[in-house]
């Protein structure tokens, strides 16, 4: 019987991350003692003032990007549709956006409602993917169509972990002369970035996601841009976003960052390695289980299996008696009536999506906890199974 | 995550009477398109009415699985006619309740009850009947011609989020198109009939949007002190501006969007798009 140190097996780092200790350190002298406007003009504000300048330099350090292209937001969906709208404000002749059928709801969701947002007919281009999640580059060169305003693709998938060529496909917008979003907020800290070698005009991330905490988030503006606040008010960040700083959470953020950049190599080497063996073992001891999204195209710590005949939430339950933590595409799970639209947009059958299980994995799992969740996983699909139906093994 | 009840959690954990009974007087084998849940269940009857046995086999959530279990321990030593009382409800007491949006479960296992009482006295309920088009999840033709007309679906994809139905190895998506084809050729044929002409000259439209407007819409923004005019019609696009009070609302474009071009749409032509002529 294998064990686990901690409590709790979280391997649900695509969902949120834990705040990291380093940056809980940095972050609460911002709390206590250092609670001063950095707008003020007192001298103890202007040492919040400088940890804004600190926080924000350490975030283009880990984009390749500079310190004036960083605005801070209050989370990646904001960040997002601050990018969007500003396109469309760019562009007001432009009515159409590129994007992908498997994006974040933060995006879909977005332009499911700009007609009523705006006020105008937009439209919407929503690119395939095929069977591994992959995007056909024909299709999407075909969408680049002169009423084109702005082509937003995530770089990495929430869901599968896949990652798109956003290189290629920046470069190829710009060639069309149409603007390029990246929702990053997967992808930042756990794949190298530098934007200054890529066409990229907008990127989000999320805070809460490379552990730093809740309620913070990013949109890099590429220097040259031309850019169109979404709040509007005071003159903080540039006049780009106005509204007080959340200077705690920007100052842990950049830590974050700082930390992503020192463990990046961690994350690709030994994180991949663990997810591998999960993904392996998993795959290898229990029956009609199917990776979802393609091997090697993939962030490295994301692993999404469907076990066919069986429901996700109630693996997730039985799974949490043990105090192991992931999530699932299953209908049940989210209160919608249907599956994941990503694993439906890839063709995964309904015997496969309601059973589809994401675990992700972060600097901190351990080798330990991977083989408790391999241990204790064949018995929860299995015990399942008995009751089911459609299970005829 | 839901809130479950100590009682679902514990039927879910330990389910009661999981399997199929040795001697089935009766199955019931139900789906639900709702959340992608199963439920075959299998009844003993004796020859006084009385349900001796009853076992199931779920493929689907926590609650789905907790209302399976608890229906085949309210319903043994049950007669027909006091099996044939349980509704939807009782199952959901018995567990303590249950999640508003899972409720559906409990609906589960009362039409479980129902399918396997019918079975046993060799009636044939209405959904039943028909042929078999979906072989992996078991769904009729008849189940899918009823949801395509009272969900009005347009696509198999929408068949297969309703009833499942194509959602297994999708060797039936053929026979689900043709099936689409069928019922939405009819639907519309008796709808067009009823139906304002398809086509329109731009003299027709203006006159028939300036009817709708004044009969429509016009009395409602006058009550708040405002007033709409027609500016123009192109194509489908069809420019106003709103006047008095309603020029200076904030909600203008509100207005435009859900007021003025749902009627519209609803009374005049159903691909008109409204624009605020000033903006």
């Amino acid at each position: 019987m294998s064990s686990v140190k901690n409590n709790v097996v979280y391997m649900d780092n695509n969902a949120t991350t834990s705040v990291a200790p380093e940056v809980v350190e940095e972050m609460m002298p911002f709390l206590t003692e250092f609670y001063g406007n950095p707008s003020s003009m007192y001298s103890f504000a202007g040492k919040v003032g400088e940890a804004l300048k600190l926080a924000r330099k350490r975030v283009a350090d880990l984009l390749g990007a500079e310190p004036e292209e960083i605005t801070f937001t209050s989370c990646g969906t904001e960040s997002d549709s601050t990018a969007l709208l500003s396109a469309l404000q760019t562009y007001p002749e432009k009515r159409r956006i590129v994007t992908t059928r498997v994006e974040h709801p933060a995006v879909k969701n977005l332009c499911d409602s700009l007609d009523t947002l705006t006020g105008h007919k937009h439209r919407i281009t929503r690119l395939k993917v095929d069977d591994q999640g992959v995007l056909d580059m024909a299709e999407y060169e075909a969408a680049l169509t002169d009423d084109t305003a702005i082509v937003s693709v995530m770089w990495a998938n929430n869901e599968t972990g896949v990652i798109f060529p956003i290189a290629k496909m920046a470069k190829m917008a710009k060639d069309r002369g149409i603007l390029f979003h990246t929702d990053a907020v997967q992808a930042v800290g756990k794949v190298p970035i530098n934007l200054k070698e890529l066409d990229v005009d907008f990127l989000s991330l999320s805070g809460h996601k490379l552990h730093a905490p809740k309620g913070v988030g990013v949109l890099y503006v590429k220097r040259g841009t031309i850019f169109t606040p979404f709040l509007t008010g005071g003159h903080q960040e540039r006049g780009r976003r106005a509204g007080t700083e959340n200077v705690a959470s920007i100052v842990g953020l950049g830590k974050a960052c700082e930390l992503a950049a020192l463990k990046m190599e961690d994350e690709n080497s030994r994180v991949r390695k663990l997810r591998d063996k999960l993904e392996a073992g998993l795959l290898a001891s229990i029956p009609n289980s199917l990776l979802n999204g393609h091997k090697t195209d993939r962030l490295p710590n994301t692993c999404n299996i469907s076990f066919e005949y069986v429901e996700g939430e109630a693996i997730l339950l039985h799974m949490n008696r043990y105090n192991i933590c992931a999530s699932s595409g299953s209908a049940c799970t989210s209160g919608s009536l249907e599956p994941s639209h990503v694993l439906r947009a890839m063709g995964v059958p309904f015997t496969a999506a309601h059973g589809s299980i994401r675990f992700s994995l972060s600097v901190y799992n351990t080798e330990e906890e991977v083989d408790f969740v391999l241990e204790k996983m064949p018995a929860i699909i299995e015990s399942l199974r008995q009751m089911s139906p459609f299970w005829k093994g | 995550m839901w809130e479950y009840t100590d009682k679902v959690q514990e039927h879910f954990l330990n389910p009661r009477n999981v399997g199929e009974v040795e001697k089935i007087s009766g199955t019931g084998d139900v789906g639900s398109l709702a959340c992608g849940d199963a439920l075959k269940l299998t009844i003993t009857v004796d020859d006084k009415n009385v349900i001796t046995d009853a076992k199931f086999k779920t493929f689907g959530c926590a609650s789905a699985i907790a209302s399976s279990s608890a229906l085949t321990e309210m319903v043994k030593g049950m007669t027909l006619d006091q099996a044939e009382k349980i509704t939807n409800e009782d199952i959901a007491d018995f567990l303590g309740g249950l999640p508003k949006e899972k409720m559906h479960c409990s609906v589960m296992g009362r039409e479980a009850l129902e399918a396997a009482i019918a079975d046993y006295r060799g009636l044939v309920l209405p959904m039943a009947e028909g042929e078999i088009v979906c072989e992996c999840f078991g769904v009729t033709d008849i189940e899918v011609r009823r949801a395509i007309q009272e969900s009005s679906l347009r696509s198999v994809e929408e068949i297969t989020n309703f009833t499942k139905a194509g959602g297994g190895c999708g060797k039936c998506e053929d026979k689900l198109r043709a099936i689409l084809q069928e019922t939405v050729s009819e639907v519309t044929t008796t709808k067009l009939k009823e139906l304002k002409p398809k086509r329109m000259t731009t003299l027709q439209k203006i006159k028939k949007i300036e009817e709708v407007l004044e009969r429509e819409v016009r009395p409602g923004l006058r009550k708040d002190g405002g007033d709409i005019e027609l500016v123009d019609v192109d194509g489908d696009f069809v420019m106003v501006t709103l006047l008095g009070q309603c020029k200076s609302c904030a909600k203008s474009q509100t207005t435009i969007k859900e007021y003025v071009e749902k009627k519209l749409r609803e009374l005049v032509l159903e691909s008109l798009i409204v624009e605020d002529a000033n903006s």
